[in-house]
């Protein structure tokens, strides 16, 4: 039965030509907007690492007070000071600090240009607390965090830049005039959006160079090379100065595995706010937060407007193309209430006829959802004039936003013919006979 | 005509799901267009802002340092590659600078008038440069003057150096200071002491183009100095009329012959202002044209939804048209008689969209901190929809005139 009603709907479909092509395209178009907007939502709203989401927290520290803080909300990264404290202090199973580093490496020798190398500084619980693979080698021990040794892990890209991809742990790299021992070498490595650090990137860079101890970095009084944000007079005329200055830069982040270690953790956090507080220096109560990956990645905005309202604008749009095509489909199934009488009046049940013309139906959405799908094939290449580069090349077209085009196409176009077609089945038999 | 109206609302009350389903797509219709107009016109607004620089003529190099050194030996660099720079024979004028317009990102101030003020007046973008960089940059002062070479300190990493003197853009000075007293004063931006407005600049966009910069527009400052940071400087670069081309390859040889330890990076380290803006303003530009696209398509598809639901309106009715015409209608009557009906349903949807339109904006302002919305656009809206309505049940209604009154008498 399937296959004649796939066929009646068919003839039906040629028919009418125009009329068809014209549901057809609004179909197509519906869901290639939706869709083209739908790849670029999809991969800036993602969970950059699902398994350990809820176990990673940052902790933040208002020490800006009520009247120079971000409309109550304490600063977005901690100063020298609350970070070293904090860090000192030692309340969580693992924590890093970090922030970001603009250096320049030597690709051997005087043969070339020194080449820029973006990278961080972190501390040796950055590696097993983010899950960062290693192609060779692995990252440094908490010894060397001590030591303040010039250890560095490198990505995969630069030692292919520098080392051809040979396994270079125990060689020599030079950064910024500075040489260092390679003690791992990541694989490819760039959570999107970068959530460990949205205070400098907005989530999406192109991956990582190197990671050096942070207490080596301090060393080498390296500025970072990322945001830094400051409140009240700025009086500091050199490194140390800056250090004790109320400048935000450094990033913490914890891991907590329950949530008991979580509430013991933020009463940890208001206490040291409460000390803060008695020593005199914060003339305000505690007012701390201890946001986990996915709290974070929506406190900072990581989703671009841009994303939301086009993906709510296309969306907007599919619903009326579905209800253009509910108007088309009335118009269509009832010019055959004549066709549909006689059927009834031979014996087809309503439901037969329910069935015949949901399927119908089901072809012009198959129909529109492969001209949806090269609409969004062209869309998705053509999504970088909407978005700057580095979220453009997020949105791709892959088997599950080729499986989902067709599947919504069909689905929405079966759910608009429900109203048709269940018309089309209360057609009265007797009337139509009689006046036709 | 007006005698047509109740007829028609008795018809249409047959017709109950068709005219709803009309009338639904030209209110969501409305919604969805008026506000991508909206959207459309504030992102050309953004697009066609005046960054206050000769842009034809001027590109910017980032140059980074590619070992450490001291905030002397940095600063003995500067002068030399600027000597280099401003000596090229396609090069008007150069000057180094913390950054530039239209960068995205970059420095700015809280400002207060007090020093004891605790919370700031507002928030100034900070510029560093020397005495050329107003020059370089095509600005035009329209009081006071420029800086002394004097007066251009050494500004070293991690060292707050804030000179007593500063020239600001037109914008700052009169939100510090309204009715255009502002030469002579005194401010603070993050500093103990206070610096002076020895001159005013036309017009000088920030740094940063982001939602957070909006409601600081246009107020921007520039301090006297040499910013050696070890990280690295801009250098803004100025050619002679029509010589961009040659500049931007001559410069950075003139800077590598003086010095290889640097980069400039190949992918952004020379710009030119073309593509400066391009970078600025990509997504606001992407985002006009998609709009622009979505609602041409929402309403090619609303029009062609009328003219199918239409026709087969005037399918359906053959013999009823048939009647009315052997009775003595004209093909006049018809033809307004189908035009009035899809006024009818018209303005039932666009008074439901206008209501749709106004609510999502309402809901933009506070979800995505837009602006409100004028009602020109609703208003501009609701007519183009009728329009478009009344065009596309045109030829519909022109078939409906022309069926003949011998199909009265046809198979009843």
């Amino acid at each position: 039965m399937f296959g004649y009603y796939l066929q009646l709907g068919l003839r039906s479909l040629r028919r009418n030509p125009a009329l068809t092509a014209l549901m057809v395209m609004a179909i197509g178009f519906g869901v290639a907007a939706s869709m083209i907007t739908y790849s670029v939502f999809r991969a800036v709203s993602g969970n950059p690492i699902p398994d350990k989401s809820a176990q990673l927290f940052t902790p933040q520290v208002d020490s800006w007070g009520p009247q120079q803080n971000e409309k109550g909300e304490p600063p977005e990264a901690l100063n020298y000071v609350d970070a070293m404290a904090l860090m000192r202090a030692h309340q969580a199973k693992r924590q890093t600090l970090l922030y970001p580093l603009l250096m320049s490496v030597m690709p051997g020798g005087d043969r070339d240009l020194p080449l820029a190398a973006n990278g961080y500084a972190v501390d040796s619980d950055f590696f097993p607390m983010f899950d960062v693979p290693f192609q060779y080698g692995g990252g440094w021990s908490a010894q060397d965090d001590q030591a303040r040794g010039a250890e560095v892990v490198i990505s995969g890209q630069l030692n292919q830049k520098l080392f051809g991809g040979v396994d270079s742990v125990g060689h020599m790299v030079n950064l910024n005039g500075h040489d260092y021992r390679v003690v791992g070498v990541t694989r490819h490595w760039n959570p999107k959006p970068r959530f460990f650090d949205l205070f400098s990137t907005g989530g999406f860079k192109d991956a990582s160079d190197f990671y050096m101890p942070f207490s080596r970095a301090l060393d080498l009084k390296a500025r970072t090379g990322g945001r830094n944000s400051c409140r009240g007079s700025l009086t500091f005329t050199g490194w140390e100065d800056y250090l004790q200055s109320n400048c935000v830069w450094i990033t913490l982040w914890v891991e907590l595995d329950s949530a008991a270690d979580a509430a013991h953790y933020r009463r940890f956090l208001e206490s040291y706010a409460a000390d803060q507080q008695r020593a005199g220096r914060f003339a305000w109560a505690p007012n701390v937060r201890l946001r986990d990956v996915m709290q974070w990645l929506d406190h900072e905005h990581v989703v671009p407007p841009e994303s939301r309202i086009s993906l709510l604008v296309a969306l907007g749009f599919f619903l009326i193309c579905l209800i253009n095509t509910i108007g088309l489909l009335l118009a269509k199934f009832l010019r055959r209430a004549g066709e549909i009488g006689v059927r009834r009046a031979l014996g087809a049940s309503r439901r037969e006829i329910y069935t015949q013309y949901l399927i119908e139906a089901a072809t012009v959405g198959l129909a529109g959802g492969v001209l949806g799908l090269l609409l969004t094939a062209f869309g998705v290449a053509g999504v970088g004039v909407l978005f700057p580069p580095q979220i453009a090349k997020l949105a791709q077209l892959d088997l599950s936003l080729v499986g989902l085009t067709l599947l919504v196409a069909v689905i929405a176009t079966v759910l608009a013919a429900f109203y048709p077609a269940w018309r089309a089945a209360h057609v009265q038999p007797a009337w139509q006979l009689k006046s036709s | 005509m007006s005698l047509q109206i109740k007829p028609i609302l008795v018809a249409l009350r047959r017709h109950k799901a068709g005219t709803l389903l009309i009338a639904l797509q030209i209110a969501l219709t409305l919604a969805i267009v008026c506000n991508a107009l909206f959207i459309i016109h504030q992102r050309l607004a953004n697009l066609s802002q005046r960054s206050g620089v000769d842009e034809a003529d001027v590109f910017v190099i980032t140059n980074q340092w590619a070992v450490d050194k001291s905030t002397q030996q940095i600063d003995a660099q500067v002068q030399a590659d600027m000597a280099a720079l401003r000596q090229l024979p396609s090069v008007r004028d150069a000057a180094p600078a913390s950054g530039y317009p239209l960068a995205g990102v970059g420095s700015d101030n809280f400002v207060t008038l007090t020093p004891d003020q605790v919370k700031p007046t507002t928030d100034s973008a900070v510029y560093v440069g020397d005495e050329h960089l107003l020059d370089t940059l095509g600005l035009r002062l329209i009081a006071g003057r420029n800086f002394r070479s004097d007066e251009v300190l050494m500004t070293g990493t991690q060292q707050a150096v804030f000179p007593p003197v500063v020239i600001v853009s037109k914008t700052l000075a009169d939100r510090l200071f309204p009715g255009g007293s502002a030469l002579g004063k005194s401010f603070y931006a993050m500093s103990a002491t206070p610096t002076t407005i020895i001159g005013i600049v036309d017009s000088l966009h920030r740094q940063g183009t982001s939602q957070w910069n909006k409601p600081y527009a246009g107020q921007s400052l520039i301090w006297p100095g040499r910013p050696d940071d070890s990280r690295g400087i801009y250098y803004i670069v100025r050619a002679k009329p029509g010589q961009l081309a040659a500049a931007m390859r001559e410069a950075p040889k003139a800077l590598f012959a003086q010095e290889r330890m640097r980069i400039i990076d190949p992918k952004d380290g020379l710009l030119d202002y073309a593509q400066i803006r391009k970078r600025a303003y990509d997504s606001d530009r992407g985002m006009a044209i998609l709009m622009g696209i979505i609602s041409a398509v929402l309403l090619a598809i609303t029009a062609a939804g009328i003219v199918g639901l239409t026709s087969f309106w005037v399918g359906q009715r053959r013999k009823q048209i048939g009647v009315r015409r052997a009775l003595g209608a004209t093909r006049n009557n018809i033809l307004h008689y189908s035009l009035t009906e899809n006024l009818l349903i018209g303005l039932g949807g666009v008074m439901v969209g206008a209501v749709l339109a106004i609510g999502i904006n309402l809901w933009m302002v506070t979800r995505f901190e837009m602006d409100r919305m004028s009602l020109v656009y609703v208003g501009v809206g609701i007519l183009a929809l009728l329009l478009l309505g009344q065009g596309a049940v045109f030829a519909p209604a022109l078939r409906a005139s022309r069926v003949s009154p011998v199909e009265a008498t046809r198979s009843v």
